[in-house]
């Protein structure tokens, strides 16, 4: 804790009786940790009210890392705002790709060719792995298993440079675009994918092994953090906590999206609803996600990746070079984009987080009128306080890592 | 009366059973059902929801700025039901010199931070909100950002002289 900062607020620790005597009385204070603390995972600032080492309150302090990414929104055309969307969750942007594309896709009505449909499945789960990796390895390292840390960033470079590999970027890939993908998978994808595919399992053998083997990790996670699972519904919880309580909530089964109906997995649950089951429950969604991802490229269909709406989607280059119409297409959407009809779709999907939805309303011109994101974060957020209430400072750590926020997915 | 467009739809017909002057407007959008309730309705719409129609999730609470339209707000509460695999969205429209809706904290809790959201971004007060504050701006900022009025670039600062 070498980052924090001690304020005492009221200090009551002696005082002198009538009869002169000094007398121990326990210390109320108020720690203020963060917003530079490590595992705050970002800029997230917690005021917390001690009495001894137990919180009797927590108050989150949210905003450093806000950019104003929706008014961003406003002034870039329908297209252009993919690219902030990989901004919002820079650990899975994939999937806010995902969420935004389909929300504006709702609103246009435009039919989104089966091979798109089965990248972006196979894409955002690989996402969600990458996700997952970066939490269980910085919630390992927070309870003091520093070889996780190594293990896990080794894996998510395997999946960076399949990003990489498909977009041009590890990171900021805005790769699915309105109307499908932006580029055709390159050559030789196959085989990258199928050599993850291959390798991962035995991996989360290993992550299981190494931490269920190991006591300290167990004895800090067990029996930590857990909630009535109606209040974390009331609180505005989702994804993996609520799972962990043995509510199988998950949208991809219960708002089928993309064509996920299409593909067999199971929702991952527990029951215990402590740290422990949800790190369980992220272990078996690992699991589940390498299933949908392996079952994609089997299936993967043959065909376009963008839809059939010259209107939206930018012209072969090809078409461009012989055909006035592709010509002339190319030439509106590059300069003034494309206008998209008037009316509003709110699109949720599962994201690693837990329910990841984007409003967009629109005026009928080429801009949007209101982009908002329902980040899983700001959500979980907002549970803090009442899931380390009456726990002790180092129990704050563990839950902390198990709600497993972004704070870029908080603040936005 | 409910509006022609939803007559035939089950929750419009039970939430205009329960209150017949709460729905003023809605409609169907690409399978969304919109209902649109009359400002001073929506906290018993919202527990009726809640309790009888096993709405138990709030997604989000957010704001839309129809300027120059007038009234100039819309807020937007986006619900689920996860018994019924249902979603519900509701909508409000106020306007005015000083905004202003009831809170929905005492229906979820999870109203809180939604709210001083779309208070601290759009301006908007809930009345009875324990702690109305400013929650992503800094304390001590002038304006709200995601007015259509509030301009993207130079708020504070302009380089048009230089």
């Amino acid at each position: 804790m070498s980052d924090t900062v001690l304020s005492v607020e009221s200090d009551t620790s002696s005082e002198a009786t009538e009869q002169g005597q000094t007398e121990q009385r326990t210390r109320k204070m108020t720690l203020n940790m963060g917003p530079q603390h490590p595992s705050t995972h970002g800029v997230l600032r917690v005021l917390l009210e001690l009495e001894g080492e137990t919180i009797q309150n927590a108050i989150p302090d949210i905003g450093f890392l806000h950019t104003g990414i929706e008014k961003q929104c406003e002034a870039l055309n329908w297209q252009q705002v993919v690219t902030l969307t990989d901004r919002v969750d820079y650990l899975s942007n994939l999937n806010n790709n995902l969420a935004y594309v389909l929300a504006v896709e709702k609103l246009l009505q435009i039919e989104i060719p089966p091979r798109a449909q089965y990248m972006r499945v196979m894409l955002s789960e690989l996402s969600r792995i990458s996700s997952h990796l970066v939490w269980l390895g910085t919630h390992a390292l927070d309870i003091g298993a520093m070889s996780m840390f190594m293990y896990c960033f080794r894996e998510r470079e395997e999946l960076l440079k399949i990003f990489e590999f498909f977009s041009g970027q590890r990171l900021m890939t805005s790769y699915f675009r309105i109307g499908g993908l932006a580029l055709e998978a390159p050559r030789g994808w196959e085989k990258m994918v199928a050599k993850f595919v291959a390798e991962f399992p035995s991996r989360v053998d290993q992550y299981v092994e190494l931490l269920d083997a190991n006591p300290i990790w167990t004895s800090r996670t067990k029996g930590i953090g857990y909630i009535d699972p109606q209040r974390m519904i009331d609180i505005g919880i989702s994804g993996p906590l609520i799972r962990a309580t043995g509510l199988a909530h998950d949208l991809r089964k219960m708002e089928p999206y993309s064509g996920y109906d299409k593909f067999d997995f199971k929702v991952s649950t527990q029951t215990e609803g402590d740290v422990y089951a949800r790190y369980q429950v992220r272990m078996e969604e690992f699991r589940q996600s390498l299933r949908i991802v392996k079952q994609a490229m089997d299936g993967m269909p043959g065909g376009p990746i963008q839809a059939d709406a010259p209107k939206i989607v930018l012209p072969d280059r090809e078409k461009m070079k012989t055909q006035m119409e592709s010509l002339i297409y190319h030439f509106k959407i590059v300069t003034e984009g494309f206008s998209v009809p008037e009316g509003e779709a709110y699109v949720a999907i599962e994201g690693p987080r837990g329910e990841l939805g984007y409003y967009v309303v629109s005026d009928g011109s080429n801009k949007p009128l209101r982009v908002h994101m329902r980040t899983p974060s700001f959500g979980n957020i907002q549970g803090l306080p009442a899931l380390v209430e009456g726990r002790l400072i180092a129990d704050s750590i563990a839950i902390m890592g198990s709600l497993d926020f972004v704070l870029g997915d908080c603040d936005r | 009366m409910l509006p022609e467009a939803i007559q035939e739809e089950v929750l419009a017909k039970a939430v205009d059973q329960f209150d017949s002057s709460a729905i003023t407007a809605g409609h169907k959008q690409h399978g969304d059902l919109i209902l649109e309730i009359a400002a001073d309705k929506i906290i018993s719409v919202l527990t009726y929801l809640k309790s009888k129609e096993q709405f138990n999730r709030l997604s989000t609470i957010t704001a839309v700025d129809r300027y120059p339209a007038q009234p100039r707000f819309e807020i937007v509460y986006q619900i689920q039901s996860m018994d019924r695999n249902l979603r519900l969205r509701l909508k409000v429209r106020i306007g005015g010199a000083k905004p202003e809706i009831d809170t929905a904290t005492g229906v979820w809790q999870g109203a809180n931070w939604y709210e001083r959201e779309v208070f601290d971004l759009f301006g908007v007060h809930f009345r009875n909100h324990p702690n109305l504050a400013r929650i992503l701006m800094p304390e001590g900022y002038e304006g709200h950002p995601l007015l259509r009025d509030f301009p993207t670039h130079g708020h504070k600062y302009s380089y048009q002289n230089e």
